[in-house]
């Protein structure tokens, strides 16, 4: 199967969650274990008084990016499921364009 | 009886949408995948898959987001996933419905009827279960009895948010036949504030923002255009999707370019990203919005034809803003001068441009002079009913419900006796309810008659609903002869207060109609299908037609069975709830400037529905009620200008009350999932107040006013000011006993925030109360209650 990435324009994340969850009730996670987990860096304000304030999930190494889904031609549940809609897994030849597609900053990139 | 169907399809305010046209989430994920265009039920890899389009529960507000439910040949949910094929959701979900097998199969739940003798009320243990036909001989029985001495009048229905189409009036008009429907929050300080304001103004129930739900194109129609600017005035809309508006609906449109303004007395994730954030003292935005008027009007940046042929009382209006110079309001609410001059001017020059406003303008005394401002300024700004703006239904939409057969069920004699119907009429009048406050002074002092009897529709007023819930406690139990819950869980206020217990069925186990925005503006109509039958479970509407039956038959005869109260109620006696249902969800067309086409008033004439046909700035209506017909300034009941003498004790601004992902108001403590999210209960506090009073982040700490106290888990932070905190609300602790051990049950009355809320400081036409501006004292204390999140899944993870 093609190599995947996924990507995760972070700045609109608004740590809502539903990666976490979607992922640990599709694998069975127990509390504390993670397929994904988001991230909160900040609230901080900075001495030019703008805000800070970033929520950016992580794909732990249980990932395996729902390759079972992608198979029968289904989205990933946390790319189904994220709110602001932000997660978005695509493959590797197509991360660069999407990039260039992208006219905000703050976007990771995972092969988890 | 053959009854005669409409075609919905010959309504051209309702329309299907085609997923396979266009993509409102972003222009990166148009889908060729997944389950577009299904039907309402299919097969797949041996599990049937139920789309459906549900409200409540579990908890949440009616956006009606459209869900798959997968079950087995055993008919057991197995998976939960987001069904695409809705116009505004697209298959997002939040995790209170991806936990939904956590909720249905939870180990306590309750399946089955229970009774328990009035006597041992508070006795967790005392419980008996019972059928269904002996919870209904107990109930009429009871039924019988109170109200051959005490009247119909002696009952009250307390009313929750809702949780099916609507807040289930009928449970109060037509099932149990008493005018006390009663949403027990002091001065009903949620929603209807707004409502007043925009009813008596406007004509027209709650404008909403645009975001384009009910055009096929959505945000790409060519009928729309995204707002330049929106401002999120007193709301959260990310977590709480409030009043059904899909709150990340922002996202969405900040993606295509709107740029935001945020009123708030903390800061949020919006607020990191708006043009503005103006931080207010927490119960000061009149004051603000007050201002902005100022601004626009002196600045003349206002839509000036808009205002010459639609509005009633500009220059009135503009007379009353100069009594607030920015000036003065920099003063009073915190907010510097010059950012109030910009910010007003950037939303005045924005085209189009929306405000959302939120619960906090209710959360106080007089709030609705907050909701005045803010329609004024939708009005003289030119953005009420264009794309883009504020959307407001037409004449055939509104809260339909809670006159739904009411002067049928109760008779005129009845409707006069309604609690505070005399003294406060613009507040049960305008939503049939009896006042809160007053039905609460009843049930103490039986004045103006006795209260002998309660309903709890979807209201865990202990926990959540309720200033000084001890207080409601008691005059419940002191009052009232039986009391009847309906719930899925065993709540605080069922334990401490009920004597029969009746089970609710989930969204997964029940049929019923949602419209968003509770239908006053609709952008979809979502229709309930059933895939799941766990216990003994009847949903509302099911309750509602047959306890009906059993206690006032002469009013259910008229409805074959529940499908067709369900047309009635939900569908204007007009469509086929078998056929309309396959649709899952349908989306509402409201059309624009209706005020040009006559769309507005019952008598097709141009204008608003009000009774000068124009937005009334200056208002008859609240001129008429004994009111300011201008909107007015005046502090907060606690504070710094109004109680300067009790600020040394209690030194700061308690605000409460935001909304989380992880819970709807008292809801999903018991879903590990959940409550991992957010184990214990949170008071925020700056960093700087925190280093002063000897506190940091993850210590335990005690709020305390004149009126009571709390304990609290400190999270130390930036976002509230210096000065100000802010108290999560709703707390209760599933895992801890029933039994009261000097906390309430579950211990709901150690963390409740609204312990420090009084009753009966509501506003002049009775709305509003200070849920959103006290005062109190932050100290820490030694001891900790921290959850054990392994104790939480040791009883609640383990699934039936």
């Amino acid at each position: 199967m093609e190599k995947r990435a996924m990507l995760i324009d972070y700045g609109y994340c608004t740590g809502c969650h539903s990666c976490e969850v979607s992922c640990r009730k599709k694998n069975d996670l127990r509390l504390d274990e993670w397929g994904i987990k988001v991230n909160e860096v900040g609230p901080q304000k900075f001495s030019n008084g703008k805000w800070e304030w970033d929520f950016v999930p992580v794909p732990s190494s249980l990932c395996d990016l729902c390759e079972d889904r992608i198979a029968e031609g289904s989205k990933p549940l946390c790319e189904l499921h994220c709110l602001a809609a932000v997660i978005r897994v695509v493959p590797v030849s197509e991360v660069s364009s999407c990039l260039e597609s992208m006219d905000k900053d703050k976007v990771a990139v995972y092969l988890p | 009886m053959e009854k005669e169907y409409s075609d919905w399809h010959d309504n051209p305010t309702m329309r299907s949408w085609h997923p396979e046209r266009l993509n409102a989430r972003s222009e990166c994920t148009i889908s060729d995948v997944n389950d577009l265009n299904k039907p309402w039920r299919f097969e797949e890899d041996g599990l049937t898959v139920t789309r459906t389009s549900p409200w409540s529960p579990p908890g949440c507000h009616p956006v009606g987001c459209s869900l798959k439910l997968y079950t087995d040949e055993d008919g057991k949910l197995v998976k939960v996933e987001g069904d695409e094929n809705n116009p505004v959701t697209q298959g997002r979900l939040c995790v209170r419905c991806l936990t939904l097998k956590d909720y249905i199969y939870n180990p306590s739940r309750i399946l089955h009827p229970m009774k328990r003798d009035p006597k041992k009320r508070g006795d967790a243990d005392a419980w008996e279960e019972i059928s269904w036909d002996e919870a209904f001989a107990l109930i009429k029985s009871e039924y019988d009895r109170i109200t051959k001495e005490y009247g119909r009048e002696s009952i009250v229905c307390f009313a929750g948010t809702g949780r099916e189409g609507g807040t289930m009036a009928p449970f109060g008009s037509r099932m149990l036949c008493t005018p006390n429907y009663c949403y027990s929050q002091s001065g009903y300080a949620c929603y209807v504030p707004r409502m007043a304001a925009s009813s008596y103004l406007l004509g027209a129930a709650y404008p909403e923002i645009d975001y384009a739900g009910g055009l096929p194109g959505r945000y790409d129609d060519p009928e729309y255009e995204v707002p330049e600017c929106i401002v999120i005035w007193g709301k959260e809309p990310l977590p709480s999707n409030p009043d059904g508006f899909f709150g990340h609906s922002v996202i969405d449109l900040m993606r295509r370019g709107t740029r935001l303004i945020v009123v708030d007395p903390r800061a949020n994730w919006l607020s990191t990203r708006a043009d503005y954030h103006l931080q207010l003292r927490p119960g000061t935005d009149a004051a603000l919005s007050l201002a902005w008027i100022n601004v626009i009007a002196n600045e003349k940046l206002y839509d000036a034809e808009f205002v010459e042929y639609w509005t009633y009382g500009f220059d009135e209006l503009v007379e009353r803003a100069q009594e607030m110079p920015p000036s003065r309001a920099a003063e009073i609410t915190g907010v510097p001068e010059e950012i109030i001059i910009e910010s007003a001017r950037m939303y005045a020059n924005a085209t189009p441009a929306a405000i959302a406003w939120g619960l906090a303008l209710d959360q106080k005394a007089n709030g609705m002079q907050v909701g005045h401002c803010l329609i004024a300024l939708m009005a003289i700004t030119g953005n009420i009913d264009v794309p883009g703006g504020q959307r407001i239904g037409d004449k055939t939409m509104g809260l339909n419900e809670a006159g739904f057969g009411f002067e049928e069920g109760l008779g005129q004699e009845l409707i006069a006796k309604m609690i505070g119907a005399k003294e406060y009429p613009a507040y049960c009048g305008l939503i049939l309810n009896s006042h809160a406050d007053l039905t609460l002074r009843a049930m103490e002092t039986e004045d103006p008659y006795p209260i002998r009897m309660g309903f709890y529709a979807g209201n865990n007023l202990l926990s959540c609903t309720s200033a000084e819930p001890e207080r409601w406690m008691k005059a419940i139990n002191g009052s009232m002869e039986f009391v009847i819950a309906f719930d899925t869980f065993m709540t605080p206020s069922a334990q401490a207060t009920c004597d029969v217990f009746l089970p609710l069925a989930t969204i997964a186990e029940r049929e019923g109609v949602v419209q968003t925005h509770y239908g006053s503006s609709p952008v979809t109509m979502g229709f309930m299908n059933k895939a799941v039958t766990q216990g003994e479970g009847m949903s509302d509407m099911e309750l509602c037609f047959n306890l009906g039956k059993v206690l006032n038959p002469h009013l259910w005869d008229q409805y074959e069975d529940i499908r067709d109260f369900i047309e009635h109620l939900r569908l204007g006696k007009k469509y086929c709830y078998e056929d309309i249902r396959k649709e899952v969800v349908l989306q509402r067309y409201v059309g624009y400037r209706k005020y040009e086409t006559g769309l507005l008033r019952r008598d097709g004439k141009p204008g608003f529905n009000t009774s000068t046909g124009r937005v009334e700035l200056w208002s008859y209506a609240f001129h008429r009620f004994g009111d300011d017909p201008l909107p007015y300034y005046i502090e907060p009941q606690f504070g710094p200008e109004s109680s300067p003498e009790l600020m040394e004790e209690y030194p700061f601004i308690l605000t409460s009350g935001a909304r989380t992902y992880a819970f709807f108001h008292s809801e999903n403590r018991q879903i590990p999932y959940c409550r991992e999210l957010n184990p214990d209960p949170l008071l925020e506090i700056n960093p700087e107040d925190a280093k002063r009073k000897g506190i940091v982040d993850g210590s335990w700490v005690k709020a305390v006013n004149q009126f009571g106290e709390c304990v609290m888990k400190a999270k130390v932070s930036p976002i509230v000011k210096e000065g100000v905190v802010h108290a999560q609300h709703a707390w209760w602790f599933p895992e801890q006993d029933g039994n009261d051990h000097g906390g309430g049950a579950y211990d709901t009355f150690r963390s409740n925030i609204n312990n420090l809320v009084p009753n009966f400081h509501f506003g002049k036409l009775g709305f509003g109360a200070p849920f959103k501006c006290m005062i109190c004292d932050v100290v820490p204390i030694s001891e900790s209650y921290d959850t054990d999140m392994d104790e939480i899944w040791e009883k609640f993870g383990k699934l039936v």
